[in-house]
């Protein structure tokens, strides 16, 4: 019998591993099934949807009857526009005003970099309350705005400090030298710092993103005007709550049964997410953490 | 020449000439810290209403002075107040009991598995859930275990009884727990696992030289590892004892009612924003947060005492 060694620990029997093997393929069934119903569901025939009393796992047939009512320009279509807008103009808005602050407070001699520093990391240790919060967001004028979804949550802290140690790591040299031919701090940034921070920089976004992607609170405090509201609260409001998706609110005489209407528009949430997340999973364990250790 | 030169210390600069010098770093810093500044420090000033009879129309500056007169629904132990307070502490007892060591659990399984294909491909499954909004979440279970979810379907179609999991407001606790410990698991797996790799394997080798069996390695080689990040972490979790969960529970409180769903910040939200109760609401977000402030001091305090590093040194 061989006995191979990891982490000087020898292998374990046959019946040990294929008991964590079980474990581990339940934890990931518990993880995957809903999306799977989720999905299935949302291209059922209606037959099997009414058959079934639900959940679909299996569909027999393809059919892209909800999706067609959804994106027919109703209330669904314009919550996709919003959550689209915020995601990509907050995103870019947050990366450049993050790493702005990040490259400012990595160099080293900065004349305010000790008082900006511990601003941003006091800032971490408290939340500022519901209720002043919203008073802060109605007194500058941003309630019932598109706004009011990307000024508030722009910037993280903890990004920044995660950006300023990827920063710190760069090697000094670079910087230097690029400060001899006379570069200034624009110039050093935009043409040295940037290009060799790109697997931060898509780390971070992406973070940014999902948040922005996945807001809802934010949307049900600040937003009384439904015209505004993003994806995250029409789910809220049609599938969570079971409001009724009729012909006026789709925009279409087209109606397929509530059920795949409403997994269609779950679909719809997670997808982008689904998308990016292969990216957002090749950087984090790295990007993440290094940042946190040194932060 | 203003210019950083490493022969001359920065100190025999004078401020100003400092200050005209990192002109550019600080226009790069200023609309980072003013939105810091303007969406962290400025409301905090405005928990002063906490101490006023807040009128919206008024505004902050000409509403009456109230003294202490918001705080009497906690000194005078409000029943809404203490309903919430109540609930709140149920709910952190049952996260630290519950949420907190199930990573520590999946990370001694995922770290023990042989085959890294196999170890990489679970994780990228079991991280998935932490990327979903918490309208998802609360969507799919009810899809999974509502009155028509897959589960109740099943039994349905098998004639057994069905069981009532969602809108039940006896299993409404168990429900926030599952939902929290489906949606995070994974993903707070990655300090574990990382704080798992930094232990010195010749630590494994010298406890199997000397007849530890797997067991007592795990006891006396695995878990001091994980020592330092355990205590961290729960340090972080309970300075936010008294948050459990805001957006989980705002969506799915119509449906169990106030009775058992009703915490702090759904609370404040619920009397502040949609009651108008302005000043009360204030009041009792603004005791929240001190009292989360005081448990993060005092918990890293404790931690110190116990010769761990904390969250942040002396």
């Amino acid at each position: 019998m061989s006995t191979r060694i990891v982490q000087g620990v020898p292998m374990p029997g046959w019946p040990m591993r294929i008991f964590k093997g079980l474990v581990l393929l339940v934890f990931c069934a518990v993880v995957i099934v809903p999306f799977v119903g989720v999905i299935s569901t949302s291209v059922a025939p209606n037959k099997q949807i009414n058959e079934s009393g639900g959940l679909v796992l299996l569909p027999k047939s393809i059919n892209f009857g909800a999706y067609e009512s959804l994106f027919a320009g109703g209330v669904v279509t314009r919550a996709l526009f919003v959550s689209i807008f915020v995601t990509i103009v907050g995103t870019l808005l947050s990366l450049t005003v993050s790493c702005l602050l990040a490259y400012a407070l990595s160099r080293p001699g900065f004349v305010a970099g000790r008082p900006i520093l511990l601003v941003v990391l006091f800032s971490m240790l408290f939340s500022p309350g519901i209720i002043p919060l919203y008073l802060t967001v109605k007194g500058v004028g941003l309630l019932d705005s598109i706004w009011a979804l990307i000024v508030p949550t722009m910037i993280s802290a903890f990004n920044v400090v995660v950006l300023r140690a990827f920063f710190m790591n760069l090697p000094n040299e670079l910087t230097e030298s690029a400060r001899i031919d006379g570069a200034g701090e624009l110039k050093t940034f935009t043409n040295i710092v940037l290009p060799l921070s790109k697997a931060v920089l898509s780390v971070i976004g992406l973070f940014y993103a999902v948040a922005y992607w996945n807001a809802f609170f934010s949307a049900l405090l600040y937003l009384n005007d439904s015209k505004l509201w993003p994806l995250q609260l029409v789910l809220r409001t049609y599938v969570i709550n079971d409001t009724q998706l009729g012909s006026a609110e789709l925009g279409t005489e087209l109606l397929p049964p509530q059920a795949s209407i409403q997994m269609a528009i779950l679909v719809v949430s997670i997808v982008p997410i689904l998308v990016i997340y292969p990216f957002l999973q090749r950087h984090f364990a790295k990007g993440v953490l290094t940042g946190a250790v040194k932060g | 020449m203003l210019q950083r030169s490493k022969t001359r210390p920065q100190q025999q600069l004078s401020l100003g000439r400092r200050l005209l010098r990192d002109r550019v770093l600080l226009l790069f810093a200023l609309p980072g810290i003013a939105l810091i500044i303007a969406f962290h420090y400025v409301p905090l000033l405005g928990n002063v209403i906490a101490f006023k009879d807040y009128q919206p129309f008024l505004g902050i500056n000409a509403s009456d002075w109230s003294g202490w007169e918001n705080f009497s629904v906690i000194f005078n132990g409000d029943p809404a107040f203490l309903r919430a307070l109540k609930n709140t502490l149920i709910l952190t007892c049952l996260q630290s009991i519950f949420v907190f060591p199930a990573p520590i659990l999946l990370a001694l399984l995922l770290n023990s598995l042989f085959s890294e294909r196999i170890k990489r491909i679970a994780q990228s499954i079991l991280y998935l859930p932490h990327f979903m909004s918490w309208v998802i979440v609360v969507a799919l279970f009810q899809q999974m275990l509502g009155g028509s979810g897959l589960l109740n379907n099943y039994l349905r179609s098998h004639d057994l009884s069905t069981i009532n999991i969602i809108g039940n407001s006896e299993l409404f606790h168990v429900l926030l727990t599952s939902q929290i410990i489906w949606k995070d698991t994974g993903w707070a797996t990655i300090l574990f696992l990382a704080a798992l790799s930094q232990i010195d394997s010749q630590l494994y080798e010298a406890a199997s030289v000397d007849g530890a069996s797997r067991m007592k390695q795990l006891w006396h080689v695995t878990l001091p590892g994980l020592r330092g990040i355990i205590i961290l972490l729960f340090i972080l979790r309970l300075g936010d004892s008294l948050t459990v969960g805001f957006e989980q529970i705002i969506l799915q409180q119509q449906a169990v009612g106030r009775d058992v769903s009703e915490v702090l910040d759904t609370y404040v939200y619920n009397n502040g924003v949609l009651g108008g109760a302005w000043g009360v609401a204030a009041a009792v977000g603004l005791v929240k947060g001190i009292v989360g402030v005081i448990l993060v001091l005092t918990a890293n305090k404790v931690a110190h005492i116990f010769g761990e590093q904390g969250v942040y040194q002396r």
